[in-house]
């Protein structure tokens, strides 16, 4: 019988059912009178005989049900009815619940979109990244953590390994497009061979780049991301063959590769040959950044110990040039760290993720324990009603259903309206998100996520009905005890939960609240950081390339310059001009080397490294980097290529020990240059970030080399020109800008334009965008957690109002009946505080790596947050503890 | 109504072996189902209302009964349950087993006591 005839024909089942025990009674009633009983007398015993008839009938009844699910269906129509009775409770619950699951689920569907789910290539678990480091190396930094490879790395790796399928090696570039509309720069990625072997993704359209476009004689051709294809030839199928001129120079285009296709985390518009040459390349030149797919069954270890061996082929087999020591690098402890691939794609991200997915659950376990709060005094009301059920035989299990059925309906309720908020919340987060956050086009709710929320949804409902569930789901013995409550006082037993919760949430709001303020005073801290320039936004940023195609010689290519500073400087509201071949934070790292210092010994063999930036006259000024000494470079000694140069204020001081003593002083790159003479000292520039430590920097004119044959000059042909004014960011301003570098020369595009507040911004982004994160949960928990307090300061009070009126009649005084009610909250605060301040400085170490300038046990916002805590906590209690005072002993006692 | 052990401790399917026993002979309601039992066992098998209708209504879920409207002996309006086809099936089945159960029983005993 299906189950549509079962529920139609199941009326009938139920009339037979209740004819037949009729007749049944009846027909017994008859016997018994006929035996001789008198009527009224044989009726009981009919029914005494028969038992329990409506039990019968229901027994008789479930053999047609889904007697599980139609009981459950049951309550739930009940909590339903009741719920709709209420919509107050509901309608609080509900988006208490929306809001603490919405933002569980988006922050899940980040975490799941960018950690969990594997990168989108083929067998991405195969992936490496061929990560080197170098503790030994002096100088910058970063070269201890990351030491990149250079062009005969990567032969040696491609050539001998044993442990990968393929090798590759890349970086990112730039590169004009002309001939298509406007001159354009795009993002390019410079890709050796084996990168696309490597990764393994299929070209959309043609084919991949192959050996030949690689041969460093040739001009080998190109592909397209899907993107550029899409923005510039808009999704032409018959692109493929076509030519296209980058750096003027023009090349075919082999293929376009499939729509979300990235070189690990970067998002290039095209992809180049490197076109390395083996016969011409030396032990030096660390700047590529390799992957490798592992042979099947090979593992992270193993490829570790393949590579180290590696290292020493390579130092055997290749030179930096006649009469070097090719084993001169053992000195820099050169060590694989190989890792896998999705842990550079992710990157630090994934500390801040866990962070904020665990502050949220956090903030989730508040808004819980607020719920619970309210079903436990609904659950109070409604005390009488469920004593009187389970006196009439309702199971433990029975009542605890029906309220486990109220909070998970409520649980379902919020979780559905939670995914609307994660549905926002998604579009808010990326929006706001760090500009760095990788994958960010990935993120997405996804099935994954619903389950999460769904989840979430029940076990929320389960947690926050459990404890209404224990307390008031009450044994046989105790239902005496509940009718006699009326009139007596709450009993201990009865706050405890209530209690116990306030301590839970006062001990979570505190360790969200000193995560947040440590963020908080990070971010200050870092803004207190000079970072070596001044008012960045009024510091309008752009870059300019120009080709050997376009301009071949290099003091042309500076006079260029020159005259764009020119133009530059004229349009109304500039202030001042400069360029340098790198901003601060832009990421870029025009060269760094050692230098020799004249009367220093040599110390080559183990010279720390110093950053190299090339700038032109009027830069630092533009920029705002104070000079500590000396002065300025001048248009004069640039054309005249006077061998001078300027040092960053710690560079100074480690050299010759103040600013003032650096001026004057002599130092060169190599041996066969010229001394270079220190003409002046400026500030040091925080180049990696506000919460790097600034590198050693020397700053070269930006024209350098012999000025007997113009050939043996050189220009920095990259660079960023900065522009001082109050009207940087404009759009009007930039339009200026674009007209006046065209007036000078209409082949040059203008790329990367934006204020340093945006490259400054960009480099505090990972912080603001935590900060932003814990402020708000911090803030929730905070509401949260005092509207606890005050809902169990205010219920006590109102379930406590005829002792209070017997305490007032027998010459209590007001303000003694109050602080015995804040007296009652501040102890739960100050449990709630003990607890929170242990679980605080145990959990914020683990946000160690996103503080700056603090420690994690930082002893003003260990002291500042319990004390506000405690503040709010008073305040808190005191309002509704007021009402005591309203509370008429006469009203009290004549209730008695 | 007597309670004593021996009387309700009828192993699984007795009842409704009984119910369709009598049944086949002719179709009746449920108070002379519970009479005719009782009657024919000489008082020694009792039928509980209380089981008695839960499992009229198992089976008439399963199918092995029908229930028709009719009149009591007394004239008042009743169900009358009768066997279907699939019910009769399902009682040859299970007598059948019954007896094999039954003649298994005796052997047993028969074997402990010699």
């Amino acid at each position: 019988m299906s189950w549509f005839n079962r529920i139609f024909f199941r009326k009938r089942r139920y009339d037979d059912l209740s004819v037949s025990i009729q007749e049944h009674l009846d027909e017994r009633i008859d016997e018994l009178v006929t035996e001789g009983l008198p009527r009224s007398e044989a009726e009981r015993t009919a029914r005494r005989e028969f038992g329990n008839v409506t039990l019968m009938r229901e027994r008789s009844r479930e053999v047609w049900q889904w007697e599980k699910l139609e009981s459950l269906l049951a309550d739930l129509k009940h909590v339903c009815r009741r719920l709709v009775r209420s919509p107050g409770f509901a309608i609080t619950v509900v988006l208490t619940l929306a809001i603490g699951i919405g933002a569980n689920t988006a922050v899940f569907s980040v975490l799941n979109s960018v950690l969990l789910r594997p990168l989108p290539y083929p067998e991405p678990e195969q992936l490496v990244s061929l990560h080197l480091n170098a503790p030994g190396a002096p100088g910058l930094a970063e070269f201890r953590s990351e030491l990149r490879l250079s062009a005969s790395m990567y032969f040696t790796f491609a050539t001998h390994n044993h442990v990968f399928q393929s090798v590759g090696v890349w970086g990112p570039g730039t590169a004009s497009i002309t001939g298509l509309a406007q001159p354009e720069q795009v993002n390019t990625a410079e890709i050796s061979g084996g990168m696309l072997e490597t990764l393994d993704v299929p070209a959309l359209r043609g084919q991949w780049l192959t050996g030949a476009d690689q041969d460093a004689h040739g001009l080998g051709r190109v592909m397209l991301s899907y993107g550029y294809w899409q923005r510039r030839f808009g999704g032409d199928p018959g692109v493929v063959g076509r030519n296209i001129i980058v750096n003027s120079q023009t090349r075919a285009i082999a293929g376009v590769m499939p729509r979300g296709f990235k070189i690990v985390n970067y998002d290039f518009d095209l992809l180049v040959p490197i076109a390395l040459d083996p016969t011409n390349e030396r032990l030096a030149g660390f700047s590529y950044r390799g992957i490798a797919r592992l042979r099947p069954g090979v593992n992270l270890s193993q490829a570790n110990a393949d590579s180290a061996r590696l290292l020493n082929v390579w130092m055997d087999s290749w030179t930096n040039g006649p009469g070097s020591d090719p084993h001169w690098y053992l000195r820099w402890k050169i060590a694989p760290a190989l890792e896998p691939l999705k842990n550079v794609v992710v990157g630090s991200v994934q500390t801040i993720l866990w962070v904020v997915m665990a502050t949220i659950g956090v903030v989730m376990l508040i808004a819980c324990t607020n719920v619970a709060n309210l079903m436990l005094v609904r659950a109070d009301a409604r005390r009488q009603e469920l004593a009187v059920r389970s006196a009439l035989g309702a199971g433990r299990w029975r009542i605890a259903r029906e309220l486990l059925v109220e909070s998970v309906t409520l649980g379902l309720l919020g979780g559905a309206a939670g995914v609307a908020v994660a549905f926002g919340g998604l579009r808010l987060l990326t929006a706001i998100g760090p500009g760095d956050l990788p994958r960010l086009s990935e993120i997405s709710l996804d099935g994954r996520s619903i389950v999460f929320t769904l989840v979430l949804s029940v076990l929320s409902g389960l947690l926050f009905g459990a404890i209404p569930a224990l307390r008031y789901a009450p044994s046989r013995q105790r239902v005496a005890l509940l009718g006699a409550a009326r009139t007596t006082s709450a009993s201990r037993d009865r706050q405890r939960g209530r209690n116990l919760l306030v301590v839970a949430q006062v001990a979570m709001a505190l360790v969200l609240l000193i995560g947040a303020v440590l963020m908080i005073r990070t971010f200050l801290a870092m803004r207190n950081i000079d970072p070596g320039f001044s008012d960045p936004r009024s510091l309008q940023v752009m870059r300019l390339s120009t080709p050997e195609t376009v301009v071949r010689d290099s003091t042309t290519v500076v006079r260029m310059q020159n005259s764009i500073v020119d133009k530059l400087a004229a349009i109304p509201g500039v202030l001042s001009v400069g360029f340098a071949a790198s901003v601060p934070m832009s990421g870029t790292e025009p060269s760094w080397d050692m230098i020799m210092a004249e009367g220093k010994p040599d110390v080559s063999d183990n010279a720390p490294m110093r950053l190299f930036n090339y700038v032109s006259p009027g830069y630092f000024r533009t920029a705002g980097t104070r000079f500590a000494a000396g002065r300025d470079f001048t248009w004069a000694e640039i054309y005249q290529v006077r061998p001078i140069g300027i040092l960053s204020e710690s560079l100074a001081r480690e050299l010759w020990g103040s600013p003032q003593a650096a001026i004057g002083q002599h130092f060169h790159e190599f041996a066969s240059q010229p001394w270079f003479e220190v003409v002046g000292v400026v500030e040091d520039v925080r180049e990696n970030g506000v919460d790097q430590v600034s590198p050693a920097t020397v700053y070269w004119p930006s024209l350098m080399g012999d000025p007997s044959t113009p050939e043996k000059l050189g220009a920095w042909r990259t660079v960023y020109f900065a522009i001082r004014s109050n009207r940087a960011g404009t759009q009007a301003f930039i339009n200026e800008m674009q007209q006046a570098v065209w007036s000078v020369n209409a082949n040059l595009p203008v790329a990367d334009v934006s204020t340093m507040q945006d490259i400054y911004g960009d480099s505090m982004a990972r912080t603001s965008f935590t900060l932003v994160m814990l402020a708000i949960a911090g803030s929730m928990a905070l509401a949260l957690g005092i509207l606890g307090i005050y809902g169990v300061i205010s219920y006590a009070v109102s379930q406590r109002r005829r002792e209070i009126g017997i305490r007032m009649a027998l010459g209590a005084k007001k303000s003694g009946l109050v602080w015995m009610f804040v007296r009652s909250a501040l102890v739960l605060t100050a449990v709630g505080t003990a607890v929170g301040l242990g679980a605080a400085a145990g959990l914020m170490r683990l946000m160690r790596t996103l503080l700056f300038g603090i420690s994690p046990l930082d002893p003003v916002t260990f002291l500042a947050v319990p004390v506000l805590l405690v503040a709010a906590a008073a305040l808190a209690s005191y309002l509704p503890a007021r009402r005591t005072a309203a509370v008429n002993p006469v009203e009290s006692l004549r209730a008695e | 109504m007597a309670r004593n052990s021996e009387q309700r401790d009828l192993f699984p399917g007795a009842l409704e072996i009984m119910i369709l026993q009598t049944l086949r002979v002719k179709p009746m309601h449920g108070y002379a189902l519970v009479k005719h039992i009782k009657q024919v066992s000489d008082d020694l098998l009792q039928v509980e209302e209380g089981s008695l209708y839960p499992a009229l209504q198992r089976m008439l879920k399963e199918g092995l009964l029908e229930a028709d409207a009719g009149v009591s002996a007394k004239g008042r309006p009743t169900r009358i349950y009768r066997l279907t086809e699939e019910g009769h099936r399902h009682l040859e089945r299970e007598v059948v087993s019954f007896e094999r159960m039954f003649a298994g029983f005796n052997r047993v005993l028969a074997a402990a006591k010699a």
